[in-house]
């Protein structure tokens, strides 16, 4: 890999410091909530509830790690709720109807997401469809392909021994008795590791920056923009395909209608982190906190016993007033 | 040449259907509306529906939207239905008010109207064939009630908040409760719209917020099994009143983490609707309601005929 040698660009530094006070204002309004939250109820700031708020953000989480990739990238990727569905519902046909062990089966839903990235990023540049729509239309593919596969019922994966170790299990347990985080939490953090790893330290996640700001330079550079596109599509596919893992192995089973809605969670939560839908600007790191922001909400309101419908609103209140002061914050800076 | 291609596809496609559906226009066809169709209960609807249609010869169709908040969706789906010609159709509405303009359009046009699942708020349902699901509540709070000892915190997870079966299942638990066990106290009500993983949520939410709870009730298979998979995952200790079946809430009763659950009858609910709609277009009286039944089942009758024969997969 040519890794080592281009570490050393201009672009990257800057580009992370721009994500800096971001992250510290997303940040500083997730300390915000968690603080306001626990002076209202003493049973927000429990261990047990806590780690219920970092379950809840594992899949949100996962999946908006992935869709921070395409959206540095200028684009956009719809179909990232339906296609978890579709991976966790090949890995159950693979676990459960055909009996294979479960690393195949982990193996088989992060190949899934690979491909259906593979296939949307190919939509994107060779077909030249705009990836709002080609998502869009590869999200009720998925939906219906995922129907069809299982016909309308759910697969189980209680023959399947470890499976919901997956998600609900705890590795960190085993440690540390008094904090049993759960292992789903655990891969959101080591996917958002390494994806923030990929982004700020490698080619490809140079490129994602570069494809954002300014494609047509890239590709005028001599760099062949569609393959690394391709690539960074793929590669939030098999981001997907790890979110099936998750969602299915805590349901125990590969619910074949959950899914759509999902997609439009997961961008919320990159926008809060910072991450800019015009592509060119973002953090991983914002988005983690993003996911963390929309799970420290729903769970806060709902301990709070705020009515239901309040708390819908007070969600998309809080999205915007997330995204507005990124706009002070930056037109300041400018 | 790519987009050519597709466009040739769906071109193709879009006239084979044509065809198709005029090849049906000559024979007695019934279009069922339902709430929902990747539910498991409500694939147990239509096959009711498809045993009736075989039986009496008619041509039974079955659509529905793909969750129980797309009011608009499933009106769009009504109207495709009217503008085939029907003899008759069925309509599980899930806004009781926003179905009533076009069934207004079907009396006009002499199509007569059947409601399954929950009712519709208007005298043009020439009959409406359901579960009485304010009194399958009930039971669901008699029972809770009884495996309380009469005392104690309590929560709903609802799955909707306006549809009418959301409502009756509430409500019919919440009065049942305040009548008969005045020492229950109801701490929560939310709704997870049906939505397994925000059932869970909902469910983790409550029980941080009232670690002394001692029974949670889940309206229909969605929320059931959220709350069965958020109690496990808070290790708690609660008693779980479910509703409806499938394979999760079978397996949870038999474990003994859910105490029981109401089933309906939905096979009895599709096969019933096709029946009632053809015995209308033939303009047979037909009663106002028609009961499809429900039972109450835990470890002890899971396995019975009776019941097994009204529960799915």
């Amino acid at each position: 890999m040519t890794t080592a040698k281009a570490q050393p660009e201009r672009p990257a530094p800057v580009r992370r410091a721009g994500g800096a006070h971001q992250k510290l204002l997303a940040f500083a309004s997730l300390i915000v909530l968690v603080i306001g939250f626990s002076i209202a109820s003493q049973r927000f700031f429990q261990i047990d509830n806590i780690l219920s708020i970092l379950q809840a953000a594992s899949v949100n989480g996962v999946l908006a790690v992935g869709v921070t990739l395409i959206i540095i990238t200028g684009g956009i990727d719809l179909s990232i709720g339906t296609m978890m569905t579709f991976c966790a519902v090949i890995t159950g046909v693979v676990l459960t109807w055909m009996g294979a062990p479960l690393l195949v089966g982990v193996l088989t839903a992060i190949a899934t997401g690979a491909a259906c990235g593979l296939l949307s990023g190919t939509l994107v540049t060779k077909a030249r469809i705009p990836p709002f729509i080609a998502t869009l239309g590869l999200m009720l593919v998925l939906k219906g392909l995922s129907l069809i596969v299982t016909g309308t019922k759910p697969i189980y994966f209680n023959d399947t021994p470890g499976y919901t170790e997956i998600s609900t299990g705890s590795l960190v347990g085993l440690v540390m008795p008094q904090f049993p985080l759960p292992n789903g939490v655990l891969v959101l953090f080591l996917v958002a590791a390494i994806v923030g790893w990929i982004l700020t330290r490698t080619v490809l996640g140079r490129y994602t920056f570069a494809l954002g700001s300014n494609e047509e330079a890239v590709r005028l550079s001599g760099v062949n923009t569609d393959r690394w596109k391709i690539a960074i599509y793929a590669l939030a596919g098999a981001i997907c395909g790890i979110a099936g893992l998750l969602i299915s192995s805590r349901l125990n089973s590969a619910q074949p209608a959950l899914g759509l809605g999902y997609e439009l969670e997961a961008i919320a939560a990159v926008v809060i982190g910072g991450t800019s839908l015009s592509g060119g600007r973002g953090t991983i790191l914002g988005t983690l906190i993003g996911a963390l922001i929309m799970a420290v909400l729903t769970n806060g309101l709902r301990v709070l016993s705020v009515a239901p419908e309040w708390q819908t609103v007070v969600t998309g209140v809080i999205i915007i007033v997330a995204v507005y002061a990124d706009q002070l914050r930056r037109r300041k800076a400018a | 040449m790519f987009t050519r291609r597709q466009l040739t596809g769906a071109v193709a496609a879009l006239s084979l259907l044509g065809s198709a559906g005029m090849a049906f226009a000559d024979e007695v066809y019934i279009p069922l509306v339902s709430k929902g169709f990747q539910h498991q209960f409500w694939q147990a609807v239509k096959q009711g529906a498809d045993k009736a249609g075989a039986e009496f010869g008619v041509k039974v169709s079955f659509d529905g939207p793909d969750n129980e908040t797309q009011v608009d969706k499933q009106i769009d789906m009504l109207s495709a239905a009217l503008a085939n010609n029907p003899a008759a159709i069925g309509i599980a509405a899930l806004d009781s008010q926003a179905v009533i303009p076009l069934l207004k359009k079907a009396q006009e046009a002499g199509i007569p109207v059947v409601a399954f699942d929950s009712g519709v708020d208007s005298d043009i349902p020439v009959t409406t064939a359901t579960t009485d699901n304010k009194a399958a509540a009930a039971l669901a709070a008699d029972k809770m009630g009884e495996l309380l000892g009469g005392e104690g915190k309590v929560a709903v997870i609802g799955h909707s908040q306006t549809s009418l079966t959301g409502i009756d299942r509430r409500d019919g638990f919440v009065n049942e409760l305040a009548a008969k066990f005045p020492k229950i106290e109801i701490v929560a009500v939310e709704y997870g719209d049906g939505d397994h993983l925000k059932s869970t949520e909902i469910t983790k939410a409550i029980l941080a917020a009232n670690p002394d709870i001692k029974g949670i009730f889940g309206t229909n298979e969605g929320s059931a099994i959220g709350v069965v998979n958020g109690v496990r995952e808070m290790g708690a200790k609660v008693t779980i009143v479910g509703f409806d079946s499938g394979k999760a809430q079978k397996d949870a009763i038999r474990e003994g983490l859910m105490a029981g659950a109401i089933t309906q009858n939905p096979v009895g609910i599709g096969y019933e609707t096709v029946k009632a709609a053809l015995a209308a277009s033939k303009g047979e009286a037909l009663p106002k309601i028609i009961d499809t039944g429900f039972y109450w089942y835990d470890a002890t009758n899971i396995d019975d005929p009776t019941i097994s024969a009204v529960l799915y997969d």
